[in-house]
């Protein structure tokens, strides 16, 4: 359970996921934020007003997905490392997933790289098809992944170092 | 030589920082501000918080932790009514209002006639059999270490503490190259933001909610710990001991304020557990029982950065009101800054937080 060890469950993330619709239709992205905490750069980082933390800054975020068009700026900004954009209409049978990382090395475009669960675990080695910085002070890197499109909900982390080439 | 001043704030974290900024701001030309921290450069704990903060952009959320410090330590520095004073530790406050600090092997005296004090916080430590090895330290001076002066400080680590600084300490040792073999939690939940567990949950480090440590062992330095099952009644479990093989382990369990000045000059304190220990009875203004002494930041209570800051703000525009700088900003900024702590105390994590303030009213009250 979450509360207990960190890992989000189906339920959880059943709250969060927009529609299949949605998904078809390109980036999207999607805030695993599930507890009221202070905080709100997320909806203040979006260049489309798309996330909302309202009343207060102590509620979680809500996405419309119908604005959002999957710029990845509030992947950028969020301090929990809690957002992620997936695109469902990459290729046919594949999508992309857009990770925060913050380790180093960082891998670069067209590496390869283990992708992780939310649980650590590792699902195999997925081509990068995007690595960079988000500007200034930030300094998180924003790295993008090839998935089958069955993994695309649960591809969350990459793991840092020994990537391969090719 | 005594040294007579307007306004003197010991400590230079993000409480401190703010609340010169603030009181310099009210100030008139010629006002002197001084600003003692004991460290040799300003920030306090900011200085190795390299994640990036929660909060409103108003408390700069979304930056790391060492930029905020950074600007707010740069704005101090280009601030010409504050004076500021590094490697100046705080000694000493009597009761006719003399300050003394030490200073360069100096010991210097001053008669301010306003005191800000914002010391900040003191690790807590944990009571088990082999805790005095080679090898235990607290998650600050881990972090310290790490982030500081670039020291790998470990190979594998025990993480004793799922609250946010053992969750966050965690995940910057994953990113110096440490491997966390484990973080360890007495309570049945997690007491840390969620999406920081989150974070070391997805790089494969197991949260363990429910556990404890039993003993360390070791020959001549740690070598290893041996954990243990809590039941519902944080009562160990006999027969669920299990050992992890580690070099390093980290305690996180909690801070308390550093309010030894406030003893000395005899400011009423409370034993409130929201706010993790002993703290200072205040009124709205953030003043103590003592006239002239104000407070701000964890040494009223540990919180977190964002409140320090605009609790900072907070004394150091009632500190000017009472000096009689520009009365009207001061009661302004004043309300202000209130507005916003209630905002970022609002939630259920604030929860606590208010409760803590709220027994700290009542024994204000009772005593007048
Ligand atoms: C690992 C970790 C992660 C954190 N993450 C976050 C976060 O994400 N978001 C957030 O909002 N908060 C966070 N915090 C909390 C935040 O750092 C503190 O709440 C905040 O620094 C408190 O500010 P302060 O000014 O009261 O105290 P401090 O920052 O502790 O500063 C006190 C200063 O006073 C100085 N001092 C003490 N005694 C004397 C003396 N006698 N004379 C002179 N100087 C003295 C000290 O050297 C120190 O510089 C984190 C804390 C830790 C440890
Ligand atoms: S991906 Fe871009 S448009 Fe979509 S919610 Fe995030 S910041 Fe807004
Ligand atoms: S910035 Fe991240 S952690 Fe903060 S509210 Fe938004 S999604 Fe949650």
């Amino acid at each position: 359970m979450l509360s207990q060890n960190g890992i989000p469950t189906a339920e959880d993330l059943q709250q969060v996921m927009p529609s299949e619709e949605r998904l078809n239709k390109g980036p999207v992205a999607i805030a695993e934020c599930f507890q009221c905490i202070p905080c709100n750069p997320c909806s203040t980082a979006c260049p489309v007003h798309a996330i909302t933390v309202q009343p207060d800054i102590n509620q979680t975020p809500v996405i419309d997905w119908d604005r959002c068009i999957g710029c990845r700026q509030c992947v950028a900004a969020c301090p929990g490392l809690a957002i992620f954009v997936v695109d469902m209409a990459y290729r046919p049978d594949m999508a992309t997933v857009t990770i925060p990382f913050e380790f180093l090395p960082v891998p670069e475009k067209g590496m390869k790289a283990q992708g992780l669960s939310r649980a650590g675990a590792p699902l195999g080695w997925f081509e990068v098809v995007e690595a960079r910085q988000a500007r200034g002070n930030n300094l998180t890197w924003l790295v993008t992944l090839a998935v089958p499109k069955d993994l695309a909900m649960e591809v969350r982390n990459i793991k840092a170092g020994g990537y391969r080439n090719e | 030589m005594i040294r007579d001043i307007d306004l003197m704030i010991v400590g230079g974290g993000p409480a401190g920082l703010m609340a010169a900024l603030a009181a310099a701001e009210a100030a008139p030309e010629g006002a002197k501000i001084l600003l003692c921290e004991r460290d040799e450069a300003l920030g306090g704990q900011l200085v190795k918080q390299t994640h990036k903060f929660f909060g409103s952009e108003k408390q700069h959320a979304g930056e790391r932790g060492i930029f905020i410090g950074r600007g707010l330590s740069d704005a101090v520095h280009a601030e010409a009514k504050i004076e500021v004073m590094t490697d100046a530790t705080v000694l000493g406050l009597y009761e006719d209002g003399i300050v003394t600090v030490l200073n360069d092997d100096k010991h210097l005296k001053f008669r301010p006639r306003k005191l800000i004090v914002a010391t900040g916080a003191s690790e807590k430590f944990l009571a088990f059999p082999g805790n005095d090895l080679p090898g235990i330290y607290g998650a600050g001076a881990v972090q310290t270490l790490m982030n500081v002066s670039g020291v790998k400080p470990a190979e594998r680590v025990v993480m004793v503490g799922a609250g946010n600084i053992g969750l966050i300490v965690s995940y910057q040792l994953l990113q110096a190259g440490v491997d966390v073999a484990c973080v360890v939690e007495a309570a049945p939940k997690i007491g840390g933001y969620l999406v920081h567990a989150s974070k070391l949950a997805r790089s494969g480090v197991p949260i363990r909610t429910g556990w404890t440590v039993k003993e360390a062992f070791g020959d001549q330095e740690l070598e290893g710990v041996v954990l243990i099952r809590l039941d519902e009644n944080f009562q160990p479990i006999e027969g669920t001991e299990e050992t992890v093989y580690c070099d390093t382990l980290c305690l996180a369990v909690g801070l308390s304020p550093l309010a030894e000045l406030l003893y000395q000059a005899d400011c009423a304190m409370t034993y409130v557990r929201e706010l993790s220990g002993a703290v200072p009875v205040v009124d709205e203004d953030l003043m103590t029982s003592v006239s002239g002494i104000y407070v701000c930041g964890d040494v009223s209570g540990i919180e977190e950065a964002s409140s320090a800051m605009v609790e900072g703000r907070l004394a150091g525009f009632a500190a000017a009101k009472a000096l009689g700088w520009n009365a009207d900003l001061a009661q302004a900024e004043i309300e202000k800054a209130r507005e916003e702590l209630n905002e970022l105390r609002s939630g259920p994590t604030g929860a606590r937080i208010r409760a803590g303030i709220a027994k700290v009213q009542e024994r204000r009250e009772g005593s007048c």
